[in-house]
């Protein structure tokens, strides 16, 4: 009886597969993602990362004035009526100007979290699973980038391109950054690999990648998301600081980096402090809003910080 | 220890190379002239030229370059400018600004940092906890540099407390303001580590023990709990020099302080590619040494390490 079993088992590897790795999703995921909804605080990020990322998608759905339609005369002039965020150093109505600069500064921190996630996700479950010569190569790399200040090479790497996109900044961000992600994906997989029932399913002869897919990810990709999510934050954050410096986006770009770091130079902001105050606080609200949405998601998935 | 201590250097060779020779491949290998590059909109005479590529050995094989380099690096010869300044006596003036910046920094970002996790760590789930909680989000979140625009506005042009721009003001007055933000900005960490350690350890049953034998609350706190919750934070304390360096080079440019950062920033709106990499490689030196010396530090404080 027990040798009928086995040998099914073994010439159906299907049957073996669908035993040991339902594909069936448990709830608990869904459960959490509700108590989070009906957090406030996690509604009120939400509803800012929605208007941001319609803002960054169709920005005619909040303004209807061109960006560049400027007159000089009204140079940094104030609040007023029509024009709810004031005039730019050009004269430009300032609202406009950071609706439009929505886009960028989203662009470069979705996409930089996005990439890291990819990269942290491929290298770390290779590194953990297989072990050897390639767990070697990529930890190692990532105990040098872990072990200098980032921003300090990002500098001066950036400062080498002479013509900055929105890719250069992504790049460079996702170079210097992937180490810790992909360290967090190693160490979970290192973690289940060896449990009971990962070695079951490998002697039943299921193979590598669908232990990596069925019982791998599903419990590191949860902590892999709050970390993408407080990723993009940075991503944005890191945009700004490299436009204050000139290491960034540069004019005629939009973006809040590049607006604040404009209303940073020869003291603009002190005398007209709407330049820095708008595009400062819209991202602040959208950093904040990431991070709020990250710490909630990790409370409620019950993502032990490591 | 003596072991522990070589262990330790062996292990920051690899990470020196390994940055070193990074940043090297990037900015030298990047497609485009080099030399141009580090130009930037300057005009460079062809005497110019001719000198940045002996200096960082351009014509030499790329793995030659490097060595070239690192040795002269090693050697404290971090280049020199397009005016024929060395990078190195630009360091040497700048490097007591930052130094005083990032330890007055630390200090305060201890302060505030082990304070308020402590006060959390102590009382869970009360007041304290949550606006530790509060605390820590915020400034995770919200950037140094905001922080930093925002508190030049307020305490600075708006009540005139403090100076916000220059040095001229001498050593305490001039950098508390940047001194405060890069404290609070990096503070959170340190807050959130130092509460989850000590909430950990003073439920851990060899602390239960204490107390059931009826050691004081203050002696098991000081004596027993606060012994073993300080493990992880200085072990991070270690790891966040760099987002120390790091977020310098933003508050000394913001508060016009001629440090390291500042000088950093600078060089790259002045288009000064030499200086640029020399202070970027000099920052990474002096945070792999700092590094270092940080772990020395460890065994001290935990007697386990020592015989690791």
């Amino acid at each position: 009886m027990l040798d009928q079993t086995q040998s099914a088992i073994a010439t159906d590897r299907t049957a073996a597969t669908r035993r040991v790795a339902p594909t069936k999703r448990g709830n608990p995921t869904l459960r959490a993602l509700r108590a989070a909804w009906r957090r406030p605080t996690f509604l009120v990020a939400a509803v800012i990362i929605i208007t941001t990322c319609l803002m960054a998608l169709v920005p005619a759905l909040f303004t209807s004035t061109d960006p560049q339609d400027c007159t000089l005369s009204n140079s940094r002039k104030g609040v007023s009526a029509g024009h709810p965020m004031g005039y730019d150093m050009q004269g430009c109505d300032y609202f406009s100007n950071v609706v439009h600069g929505a886009r960028t500064s989203m662009e470069v921190g979705v996409l930089t979290a996005l990439f890291i996630f990819i990269v942290a996700l491929i290298t770390g479950s290779l590194a953990g699973y297989f072990g050897g010569i390639v767990d070697s190569v990529v930890s190692r790399l990532a105990d040098v980038l872990l072990g200098m200040p980032v921003m300090v090479a990002s500098l001066v790497v950036l400062y080498q391109f002479r013509e900055r996109t929105i890719w250069t900044i992504v790049f460079v961000l996702v170079l210097f950054g992937w180490a810790g992600t992909m360290r967090y994906m190693r160490g979970s997989v290192l973690q289940v690999k060896n449990n009971e029932y990962v070695q079951a399913a490998r002697v039943l002869g299921v193979s590598s990648l669908t232990i990596l897919r069925r019982h791998v990810l599903p419990n590191a990709i949860m902590p892999l998301i709050v970390m993408t999510t407080l990723g993009v934050g940075a991503g944005m954050t890191a945009e700004a600081g490299f436009a204050i410096l000139g290491v960034g986006l540069k004019l005629p770009a939009y973006s809040w980096g590049l607006q604040i770091a404009q209303a940073s130079r020869d003291g603009n902001w002190q005398l007209a402090p709407h330049l820095m105050l708008f595009p400062a606080l819209m991202l602040g609200l959208c950093t904040l809003a990431f991070v709020v949405i990250g710490e909630t998601l990790r409370d409620v998935l019950d993502v032990r910080s490591r | 220890m003596t072991r522990y201590a070589l262990r330790r250097v062996g292990f920051m060779i690899p990470t020196l190379i390994g940055s070193t020779f990074l940043v090297y491949l990037l900015v030298f290998l990047i497609p485009g002239d080099p030399v141009l590059a580090l130009a930037g909109t300057k005009r460079v005479s062809p005497a110019t030229a001719e000198a940045i590529r002996n200096q960082y050995n351009l014509n030499d094989p790329f793995v030659v370059q490097y060595v070239k380099y690192l040795g002269n690096v090693l050697h404290g010869d971090f280049g020199t400018d397009f005016n024929g300044n060395s990078v190195i006596s630009t360091i040497g003036t700048a490097l007591p600004y930052t130094v005083a910046l990032a330890l007055t920094a630390f200090a305060l970002k201890l302060v505030i940092g082990l304070l308020l996790g402590a006060w959390a760590g102590l009382r869970p789930g009360r007041t304290a906890d949550h606006a530790n909680l509060a605390f820590t989000i915020l400034f995770l979140a919200v950037p140094g540099f905001l922080v930093a625009y925002l508190v030049q506005y307020v305490l600075g042009i708006r009540l005139h407390l403090l100076p916000i721009s220059g040095v001229r003001h001498g050593y305490p007055v001039a950098f508390v303001l940047p001194a405060l933000v890069l404290a609070l900005e990096t503070a959170s960490p340190l807050a959130r580590l130092t509460r989850n350690s000590l909430h950990e350890v003073l439920r851990s049953d060899y602390v239960q023990t204490a107390r059931a034998k009826g050691a004081s609350p203050s002696r098991v706190l000081w004596r027993h709990a606060l012994r073993n919750a300080f493990v992880p934070i200085v072990t991070y304390l270690g790891l966040s020099m760099a987002s120390l360096l790091g977020g310098s080079v933003l508050v000394e440019y913001i508060f016009n302080l001629p440090g390291l950062g500042g000088s950093l920033a600078q060089a790259i709106q002045s288009q000064e590619g030499p200086v640029v990499v020399g202070i970027s490689v000099f920052l990474l030196l002096f945070y792999l040494v700092s590094a270092l010396l940080i772990d020395l530090l460890y065994p001290v404080i935990d007697p386990r390490v020592r015989h690791a």
